[in-house]
């Protein structure tokens, strides 16, 4: 964390009262640590898209294309004509106000232009002046004003200030979705080549390599090789983990952090260990490493150029079903898009668990089923032996991904899984969890230093509920199923509740699993002695 | 500055109709052929906006899910919050429309020292959405023993229901009282908070007023000064029938209460009143959370440019039978 970045104390200091004059006459500060860069040119242009340079939000001169007014306009309407639901939200909202104390940002700055309703008011203003009769005739009086250079900084601002998290979706009457509202919004603004740099560069690393931090195939296959040799020195069992292996019956894709970056590494490990222990017939695939989708930060093309991979590589490989691992905005493209994306998937089976013999009915089109829903089937049927004792050194919370909870409604299978794997589990607060969820602040590609006091500032409603179950309980462990949360979390912990560590589900039920042939078992994947075995482990 | 200028609004609108009846006599403007035209407005905008609506599709399944879904059978899954089927999805607009079922869950966060966030239940915008909707629906269905002669018998029960208590000559009506209050809260909120002040536009604060002008014309007449009753009901049955005969001895307070409604009427298409027709297109509540069990089509999908297998391969396979990994192509 930067130096310079704001102490707790100072940031907690937030007025929620809209300060004067009204939104149309405030602009954006680009502030460090508010924002994000502009994408590389190089990358931009690997992908093909359109307008690559040079440029950074601080730039006086954006270097807009001389046309961008009409690209905009133009774009806005194809995209009117396209989505149902971006024409329906700029239509109904009647601001009633009920989202604007449920967005994390928001309540992190109270910045007023982070309100739900006013961020999509920041479009809904350019529609109403270019598409609508009232709006061209009555102007600022029924909120309609023109598309001007400031209005389109304001937009990079806020919908880079956006993580797509759907928490408001769920509180408004109309289910109007700023997400929706969000992923179009940034697609109007790659129109002109104004996209960022952590959204675009692990988009065009993803599209090559397969994977978003560009770890080429060897380079995989090194990460797998390693994660088997800790493994063999943390259990003492030597096991198997084949890559682009063809006639496997499952492909299993993870997000590539889960085999490149801590903590979620560990709960690879718990993945490795599990499939072994119960004789999986699987194959990772270097090609399709990468389950996590960037693409869906930046436009709905983006999304499907990135996924397309996973069905291709499952024909190839010739497997019956695709497995997944922990990740939440990965499931949101899985659950919701894959399928209407690059299906229909009538090539592979629907799944059966050939160790339970479980037919996962609710994966029965896509072909994909989610890793806490097939783990919890193993645990539910006995398929597999937890000692949760040896997670009894942690105390733990689960906190609920947004993408897994508001656009799936996984809930229960991993809360199942952790109830098998750990003695000591606390809730938070009823209001933070579920559905209503709050965000780690720094999802939908905004998850690096560059937005740092943004990032802690939404990241504010997640770490005070676990600061509660923290001061109550005791918690020392902070539970989720979603790469972009291990990543990010650790960051927002150190700064609001230092003492609490970030953990996947599956290193619970790696800590947790007796493997037949395991050594006897002192210390936890992360070396963290067991409670009652700690004299062994020092020896 | 947008409130008052919704208010100077529905003064001028109502200043028009005083100065039509009273000064110039325009009667049968305001009585018959402002009402039909307002009406056919009504109409044709409102199935204009729909059709609107219902031409740009739903490309992706995109429903906001609350609760558990429907996933192994062990598992009890929320059909009303994550409906895995079109009944259950019926259920759940049902909930949304009759019942305001989202804008239950409203919390109130607030930051405390410590720091300490806390989200306190926060009711008062439902109940008084849901007074305000309920109310208006039951005033408007009242108003058929003005449209249809004899008044029917469901109207007659709707009216002793809603004058329960007995109270006052005429008795007074549940929902005038509940009505007025609850536009007058919609109304102060707006005002009060400072959120809220801040997000209002002029659109908000006009449909408000020209509700409230409508609601205080006829709690007037009802209550307080009588109009010819008679003639409005002529005049009513009339314009139903095609017939319409305008009543000369009415006074101009009924025709501000009907040329307000007309105006109502006539703004409806254009304005954010339409969430009436919208939400039952709303994507992330009329879909069922079947994604996974049922394929949904695009109908604009595209090809798009993919990094195919064998380019990937041709890129990378010196290093990839380097490190022993299997190959298509030696």
């Amino acid at each position: 964390m930067s130096e310079d970045l704001i102490k707790p104390d100072e940031l907690v200091k937030i007025d929620y009262r809209p300060a004067k004059p009204g939104w149309m006459d405030t602009k954006p500060q680009f502030r460090k640590g508010t924002f994000n860069y502009g994408a590389i040119p190089k990358n931009v242009e690997y992908l093909d898209l359109p307008f690559p340079r040079r440029w950074q939000p601080t730039d006086d001169d954006w270097q807009l294309p001389e046309n961008w007014k009409t690209i905009i306009l133009e774009g806005l309407r194809e995209r009117l004509d396209r989505f149902r639901s971006l024409r329906l939200f700029m239509d109904i909202c009647v601001r009633c106000g009920a989202c604007a104390d449920k967005c994390h940002y928001f309540i992190g700055s109270g910045d007023p232009k982070n309100m739900p309703v006013l961020r999509a008011e920041l479009l809904r203003s350019v529609y109403r002046r270019d598409f609508t009769t009232a709006g061209k005739i009555m102007g600022r009086m029924v909120g309609a004003r023109d598309l001007t250079v400031d209005v389109l900084k304001e937009w990079f601002y806020y919908f880079y200030q956006c993580t797509e998290c759907r928490r408001c979706s769920v509180f408004c009457p109309y289910g109007i979705d700023t997400a929706e509202i969000t992923i179009i919004a940034r697609e109007l603004l790659n129109l002109v080549g104004l996209c960022i740099d952590w959204i675009v560069t692990p988009a065009a690393n993803c599209f090559r390599t397969g994977n978003h931090l560009g770890i080429q195939p060897h380079g995989f296959q090194d990460s797998v090789n390693f994660a088997l040799d800790d493994l063999e020195e943390i259990t003492g069992i030597r096991i198997d983990a084949p890559v682009n292996r063809k006639g496997a019956e499952i492909l299993f894709v993870v997000p590539s952090a889960d085999y490149f970056a801590d903590p979620h590494y560990y709960g690879f490990l718990g993945y490795l260990a599990l499939f072994h222990e119960i004789g999986l017939d699987y194959t990772f695939s270097a090609y399709a490493s990468e389950g996590g989708n960037f693409g869906l930060f930046h436009s709905h093309e983006m999304m499907k150029r990135l996924n397309a991979k996973i069905y291709a590589e499952a024909k190839r490989l010739g497997v019956k079903w695709i497995l997944g691992g922990e990740c939440g905005h990965m499931w949101r493209v899985i659950h919701q898009y894959m399928d209407t994306l690059n299906g229909p998937a009538d090539f592979l089976e629907v799944p059966v668990s050939p160790i339970t013999g479980t037919r996962f009915e609710n994966a029965r089109a896509t072909k994909m089923v989610h890793i806490c829903e097939f783990t919890a089937d193993l645990i539910r049927h006995g398929a597999i032996k937890l000692d949760p004792s040896r997670n009894d050194h942690l105390r733990v919370t689960f906190h609920d991904s947004c993408n897994p909870a508001r656009a799936m409604g996984l809930l229960e299978e991993p809360r199942y899984i952790i109830r098998k794997s750990c003695n000591n589990f606390f809730e938070m607060p009823e209001n933070t969890i579920r559905e209503k969820t709050f965000c780690c602040g720094s999802g939908a590609g905004l998850g690096t230093d560059e937005n740092i006091e943004i990032r802690m500032r939404g990241g504010l409603p997640r770490a005070n509920a676990v600061k509660f179950v923290h001061d109550r309980y005791g918690v020392n462990m902070l539970l989720c199923i979603c790469a972009i949360d291990k990543a990010t979390l650790p960051t927002l912990m150190d700064y609001w509740v230092p003492e609490v560590q970030v953990g996947a589900v599956h290193e619970m039920v790696g800590n947790a699993l007796v493997m037949k042939g395991e050594r006897d078992r002192t210390t936890d994947y992360r070396g963290n002695p067991m409670v009652g075995r700690e004299d062994k482990a020092d020896e | 500055m947008t409130a008052w200028f919704s208010f100077i609004a529905v003064l001028v609108l109502t200043a028009v109709v005083f100065f039509g009846i009273e000064a110039a006599g325009l009667r049968f403007i305001f009585g018959v052929i402002i009402p039909y035209a307002a009406v056919a407005v009504f109409v044709v905008g409102f199935v204009y906006r729909i059709l609107k609506w219902t031409k740009s599709p739903v490309p992706f399944r995109i429903p906001t899910t609350c609760g558990q879904e429907k996933s192994l059978p062990w598992i009890k899954y929320n059909k009303l919050e994550n409906p895995p089927g079109a009944l259950a999805t019926v259920g759940r607009m049902a909930l949304e429309v009759l019942l305001f079922r989202s804008l239950f869950r409203n919390t109130k966060a607030q930051l405390r020292d410590g720091p300490a966030l806390v989200y306190g239940s926060s009711k008062w915008l439902w109940l008084g959405g849901l007074a305000f909707h309920w109310s208006m629906l039951i005033v408007v269905l009242r108003h058929f023993r003005f449209f249809v002669d004899p008044i029917p018998a469901w109207v007659h029960y709707l009216q002793n229901l809603d004058g329960f208590f007995q109270v006052g000559l005429p008795i007074i009506y549940i929902s005038d009282i509940v009505f007025l209050t609850a536009v007058t809260y919609l109304f102060l909120r707006r005002v009060v908070d400072s959120k809220l002040r801040y997000i209002s536009l002029a659109s908000d604060y006009f449909p408000l007023f020209l509700l409230g002008g409508v609601g205080v014309t006829g709690v007037l007449m009802r209550y307080f000064l009588k109009v010819d009753i008679v003639g409005v009901k002529d005049l009513a049955v009339g314009l139903v029938t095609g017939h319409p005969v305008v009543p000369e001895q009415t006074g101009v307070l009924f025709f501000i209460h009907l040329f307000l409604v007309c105006v109502l009427f006539a703004y409806f298409p254009f304005s954010k009143l339409m969430h009436m027709g919208g939400i039952f297109l709303s994507p992330t509540r009329n879909l069922a959370n079947n994604n996974r069990v049922k394929r949904h089509i695009n109908p604009w999908d595209y090809d798009v440019k993919v990094h195919t297998y064998e380019e990937w391969e041709d890129e990378f396979r010196d290093r990839m039978k380097e490190a022993g990994m299997p190959l298509e192509k030696e």
